[in-house]
């Protein structure tokens, strides 16, 4: 089943042409990586898809429903939600407050009743303070819930971005370069917490330039370049495809 | 976290505001000099208007330099409808805070759209306009006089007309105010506001509503002020525009940056310390320089605020409860700690 589709899309910015009428879709339970040297248009691609950009022209369809247009905040609504490329941890608050921030639109308490602090607001902030320890723990960072999330390390804040972003139970979860700036052994474990995280029903559209990661995760691959979409299909194919190498593998090398 | 800072932290949350409330009321079995009780008086309804920027500044990120204009909404839509109308004054306080709730909602849909110094001239404007219109409408506001003849508040037999009645009011509407406060700091509301403090693109992402967050707590700011304005027209009884200038609203900023903004009970040692500040300097800079003016405690004044904010930047509350919590990590790093760290609660 089809869960995303992005139909002939295209952004410019003044002159420049960041996404050019590029087309291709995920699927449930996927997880679909997209790929290509730095310029080409990766994540123009994820703000489209997110609503911090429109698209000039096309279209994204999320369960069959058009979703160009929406604010960013009704799309994070319908299921689908990132995590960022230059790491965005809320430092004015705690391990823990980031993870029930990020059950943000499955809760539902108000100004009113969370001012006069009626027992449904108390129970639902009880319900999501233990939840997200859970969420915590599936990421290995129990243990530091309730320290400031500012005196994380780098790869732990990369980890709780993306413990925030489980907590909302996505669909979609679109990750900016899970890996970047992460050591070997973190990378290992990275990968290990997005696949159980498909096996646990998410869908996945990965940007990544490490092709390590790229190879042992994806099920799909997208490939950009200047804003077009030069190849789309599986590891081994992408890895053989003549057009990518020379575009992004380097021409000469083709075991990368 | 260590076992140790954990009993602190308890026990501070905890011994922290019943020691507030014990020595609030006892304080008049001490002394219950008119000055003293009119002092706490100012201070109580200073903090409720400090505290409501906090909300707006400290947690939502967003700057207001005219709350003196709902402060003084609060005010004049008291003075005006008991004055003018005859209308019972609790009533008025809650037809002023609902017509400045409006007011904050027309004008917050518009200026919240503006970013940082942007938003901080938008409210400035704003806050000289409504000025202008206290000091011109003469046939509603009396003008640069103002309204006298304010009638007290009352509840039942009990007519709030002296300073040790009114002192239990106030700072029973203090308590409460903070008790409002903390609620939504901890609540969901609280976190969602914090978000776009800390991203607004990462809160969206995270599907917070941003522009509807900010404006709901812009709304309850101005609310809070309002009711803030309509207590101290009950307690003078009678007003004229001078304290709801622009002045005022700077003030409000420097109690809330002093005490520290992004915290529910830094607001009472703020307000507390800005005028007792000035108060001390009043007495005790003719003592120290027999032939200085009055501008040498405005420059006495400047000097303690600047070495404040020099060493303690988040402000007096939290940044002596950080040193307290933990005075290692103080010595060596001088990031403030998430507000939330005193205040979330442990359930």
């Amino acid at each position: 089943m089809t869960l995303l589709e992005v139909r002939s899309l295209s952004k410019s910015f003044g002159g420049v042409v960041a996404v050019a009428g590029v087309s291709f879709s995920i699927q449930q339970g996927q997880i679909c990586a997209l790929i290509g040297p730095n310029g080409a248009g990766k994540t123009t691609m994820f703000n489209v898809i997110t609503g911090i950009y429109q698209p000039d022209s096309g279209q994204v369809y999320f369960e069959d429903r058009l979703i160009s247009g929406f604010k960013p905040h009704q799309i994070a609504g319908l299921g689908i939600t990132r995590t960022f490329q230059n790491l965005q941890i809320f430092e004015n608050m705690t391990v823990r407050e980031n993870v029930m921030l990020g059950r943000h639109v499955l809760t539902k308490t108000g100004l009113f009743s969370a001012a006069l602090g009626l027992p449904a607001s108390r129970r639902e902030n009880r319900a999501c303070r233990r939840l997200a320890g859970d969420f915590l723990a599936q990421v290995g960072l129990a243990d530091r819930a309730d320290e400031p999330s500012a005196n994380l390390p780098f790869g732990q804040q990369r980890l709780l971005e993306i413990a925030r972003a489980m907590a909302l139970e996505p669909k979609l979860l679109l990750l900016d370069e899970p890996a970047a700036g992460l050591p070997g052994g973190e990378t290992r474990e990275l990968e290990q917490v997005i696949l159980r995280l498909r096996d646990q029903g998410t869908s996945i559209l990965l940007v990544e330039h490490d092709m390590e990661t790229v190879m042992n995760l994806a099920d799909n691959i997208v490939v950009m370049d200047f804003g077009y979409k030069i190849a789309e299909g599986g590891p081994a194919k992408i890895q053989k495809d003549p057009q990518v190498l020379k575009a992004y593998l380097g021409e000469e090398d083709s075991d990368a | 976290m260590s076992q140790d800072r954990v009993r602190r932290r308890r026990f501070i949350k905890t011994a922290f505001p019943v020691l507030l409330t014990l020595s609030l009321l006892l304080l008049p079995l001490f002394n219950d000099s008119s000055y003293v009780l009119s002092t706490l008086v100012f201070i109580g309804i200073y903090s409720i208007v400090t505290i409501s920027l906090c909300l707006l500044m400290g947690y939502a990120g967003q700057i207001s330099l005219g709350h003196a204009a709902f402060y003084g909404m609060g005010a004049y839509g008291s003075a005006i409808l008991t004055v003018k109308f005859g209308l019972n004054p609790w009533l008025a306080l809650l037809a002023a805070a609902a017509f400045t709730a409006l007011v904050a909602w027309a004008i917050g849909i518009p200026t919240l759209k503006l970013k940082e110094h942007y938003l901080a001239l938008a409210t400035l404007g704003f806050g000289v306009i409504v000025y202008i219109i206290f000091t011109q409408e003469t046939a509603w506001t009396g003008g640069p006089s103002g309204l006298s003849g304010i009638p007290y508040l009352s509840l039942g037999q009990l007519t709030f007309n002296n300073d040790l009645s009114y002192y239990y009011l106030v700072w029973a509407a203090v308590l409460f105010t903070i008790y409002l406060s903390s609620n939504i700091v901890n609540s969901r509301i609280g976190r969602a506001l914090r978000a776009i403090h800390g991203s607004e693109t990462a809160a969206e992402a995270m599907g917070v509503n941003t522009a509807a967050y900010k404006l709901q707590i812009f709304v309850l700011s101005a609310i809070f002020a309002s009711i803030a304005g309509s207590l101290y027209s009950h307690y003078i009884t009678m007003i004229n525009p001078s304290p709801f200038g622009f002045r005022m609203s700077i003030e409000f900023v420097l109690m809330a940056v002093v005490g520290g903004i992004a915290s529910i009970w830094g607001p009472l040692v703020g307000v507390s310390v800005v005028i007792f500040l000035t108060q001390l300097l009043r007495d005790l800079i003719p003592l120290l320089l027999p032939n200085a003016g009055g501008e040498m405690e405005l420059v006495a004044f400047g000097l303690i605020l600047s070495v404040i904010m020099i060493f303690m930047p988040e402000g007096l509350f939290r940044g002596l409860m950080d040193r307290w919590d933990n005075p290692v990590r103080y010595r060596k790093a001088k990031a403030p700690l998430p507000s939330s760290l005193w205040e979330e609660d442990e359930s």
